[in-house]
């Protein structure tokens, strides 16, 4: 029965990340109608940023100086980096490309990819970087006669604060409704006189926020490595798939249903627990090709 | 575009051109034929690479160019040819090549079939999904089933076990490495020249023309009475079957077989050849391909961040050349002739 707890709750730690970069990838493209592949490295490029920041203030710091409250505010540094990232990249490198065939939207993330890859290699070197003295300095909690970290469980609420804030300011503010007519019809929003390309430049950097908040959360609890970033992609298409590109409610059923699969299948099935996953998504375009929650 | 405007011209002006073509394709041919001669063996395993990967990019650029399909999952292909190859080599024992040929193209277009089959039911971006998460199924298991394929480790394919022709030309012996770079790039151009000729005449085909009917307005295509689902159906085998022969060819070549080759960058990668061509034409992803390789050699050779210098190339090639290099080379001349 322990067991059982802790896998559930390991299911929604896992979750909860997969979530904040899933939304994004699914905000950038109901908003944008481009398809992302280099969003699986903005979230590592923000995991590397948070645990180089993290771990260099912990180790500049006197002794007990930053303390714990002072390393989770130092956290989210890589979001919003990534954030700036996004809103350097969305008019120089996209805006020339939305007239042209959703091809070269491949093709052009695709670049991308490849150079933030290697550019984290070069910035960050080929040792994996941690921030693992939060989840220390958090300790555990008892889950019946064995420990849990309780900085997992933080996790796993971040996740639901994301989902609800993104909910509540796409739905009830003033802004979210900009974001959603720009959705529906990019002319129509413009001739109403909305700036559309900063709602672009907008709607991009959110979604590269969300990527690297995934990034900065994960950190304390595993070492950012390279390769981390094409693997998360990967994961987070079959996210989509499930759930529905563009669609909100869709990320979060779709990053609960590929955890708890992923999951189980570690337990159970661990030689196919990738290839389920990926027959799943397959599965879900084959019958439903707008995913559970996807409109047009 | 550019491919429709070209293939129209040949049908117009008929035979004059098509014997162009053939003096051209002669002369790159009997080119090739004779380089081995000239540079040292180190040049003629690079071009025999770049040729490999020049059909692979072919077989692709039938579904994006001219059937306005973008697969990211054509590492499937590609690395069910090569994983065909070491089963058959490991387990079989077999040592003819052209075994393994027939071999790993039955192996290919099973699966492209397969897939193919599930695929066509969407275009665009669905389709490029369903292809990469299909292609990441075969990579998962290539990746978990060590004890069936090596897992990271590979399987390895040892180039003296095996025999060209039918047993007539094979590697014993000391000396061994050279007679197969050598014998092997004119195995491999023989089969690139012929895997050449077949695209050629299934893109002028009927076939081909309702192909490009299809890219170009899918319903007007459907009305003429173009069974829509079942040619993509049948380009996605061939496509699949074309970069499954470069997978057979690569893995003697490469001596081993890793899933890395099933990974979707690689399939990133085939799409990056197609393109630095010019997927519009139908020399473009050989021409991409070839370069590709060298370019890749090059930057590999002198930086530990080539990724990031061909992310580079790649994108200011999508910004400033989406032609690519023979779509491009094509405007200035005809631009020039004019």
């Amino acid at each position: 029965m322990t067991i059982f707890i802790i896998q559930i709750l390991n299911s929604l730690f896992y979750a909860a990340v997969l979530f904040l970069i899933a939304a994004g990838l699914s905000l950038i493209y109901g908003v944008m109608r481009i398809v992302n592949l280099a969003h699986g490295s903005l979230y590592a490029l923000g995991a590397y940023v948070s645990a180089w920041v993290v771990g260099g203030a912990v180790g500049h710091a006197m002794s007990g100086a930053l303390g714990l409250a002072g390393a989770l505010l130092l956290l989210p540094i890589g979001a919003v980096v990534i954030a700036a990232v996004g809103a350097l990249i969305e008019p120089t490198l996209l805006r020339p490309l939305y007239r042209r065939p959703e091809e070269y939207h491949l093709l052009i993330t695709f670049g991308l990819l490849m150079i933030l890859e290697d550019a984290m290699k070069l910035l960050f070197g080929g040792t994996p970087l941690s921030a693992g003295s939060i989840m220390d300095s958090m300790g555990s909690i008892p889950i019946g006669r064995l420990l849990y970290p309780t900085y997992n469980l933080v996790v796993v609420a971040i996740g639901l604060i994301a989902a609800l804030g993104l909910w509540w300011f796409i739905y009830r503010t003033r802004f979210g409704v900009i974001l959603r007519a720009t959705s529906q019809d990019r002319r129509m929003a413009a001739a109403l006189g909305l700036n559309v390309g900063r709602v672009y430049v907008q709607a991009f950097a959110i979604g590269c926020f969300m990527a690297g908040l995934g990034g900065a959360v994960v950190v304390p609890a595993q070492a950012a490595v390279l390769g981390m970033g094409v693997e998360a992609l990967v994961l987070a298409f079959v996210v989509v798939v499930i759930g529905g590109l563009g669609s909100l409610e869709g990320a979060l059923v779709g990053a609960l249903i590929v955890s708890l699969v992923r999951t189980a299948g570690i337990q159970f099935f661990p030689e196919i627990e990738l290839a389920v996953l990926y027959l799943i998504a397959t599965a879900v375009l084959l019958i439903r090709p707008t995913g559970l929650f996807g409109r047009a | 575009m550019t491919a429709m405007t070209t293939t129209t011209a040949t049908a117009d002006t008929g035979g004059a051109a098509f014997l162009r073509l053939l003096i051209a394709a002669t002369a790159i041919l009997v080119g090739l034929a004779l380089l081995p001669a000239v540079v040292d063996p180190y040049q003629t395993v690079l071009l025999t690479y770049g040729l490999v990967m020049a059909i692979a990019a072919l077989g692709f650029n039938l579904l994006l160019g001219y059937t306005g399909l973008l697969s990211f999952g054509h590492s499937a292909y590609f690395g069910t040819g090569a994983y065909t190859v070491a089963f058959i080599v490991r387990d079989l024992g077999a040592h003819s090549m052209e075994l393994c040929i027939l071999g790993g193209l039955a192996g290919t277009v099973l699966v492209s079939a397969l897939f193919g089959f599930v695929c066509v039911r969407h275009t665009r971006i669905f389709f490029g999904i369903l292809t990469l998460a299909l292609s990441q199924v075969l990579w998962s298991l290539a990746f978990k089933f060590f004890w069936v394929t090596g897992g990271t480790d590979g399987i390895r394919v040892a180039y003296a076990k095996l025999t060209l022709l039918g047993g007539l030309v094979d590697f014993a012996g000391p000396g061994s490495f050279q007679r197969f770079v050598f014998a092997y790039y004119y195995y491999v151009l023989a089969l690139f020249t012929l895997a050449t000729v077949v695209m050629w005449v299934i893109v002028h085909s009927p076939f081909g023309k309702a192909l490009q009917a299809i890219r170009d307005n899918e319903t007007r295509a459907s009305f003429v009475g173009i069974s829509v689902r079942r040619h993509r159906w049948i380009a996605f085998v061939i496509s699949g079957a074309f970069t499954g022969l470069a997978g057979i060819l690569w893995v003697p070549l490469n001596g081993l077989t890793t899933p890395d080759v099933l990974y979707w960058p690689f399939s990133g990668e085939i799409v990056f050849m197609s393109v630095l061509g010019g997927f519009r034409t139908f020399a473009g992803p050989i021409v991409g391909a070839v370069t590709f390789n060298y370019l890749k050699t090059a930057a590999v050779a002198s930086t530990e961040y080539w990724q990031l210098l061909l992310g580079v190339v790649l994108v200011t090639l999508v910004l400033l050349l989406p032609s690519g290099i023979v779509g491009t080379a094509m405007r200035l001349v005809s631009r020039w002739t004019r």
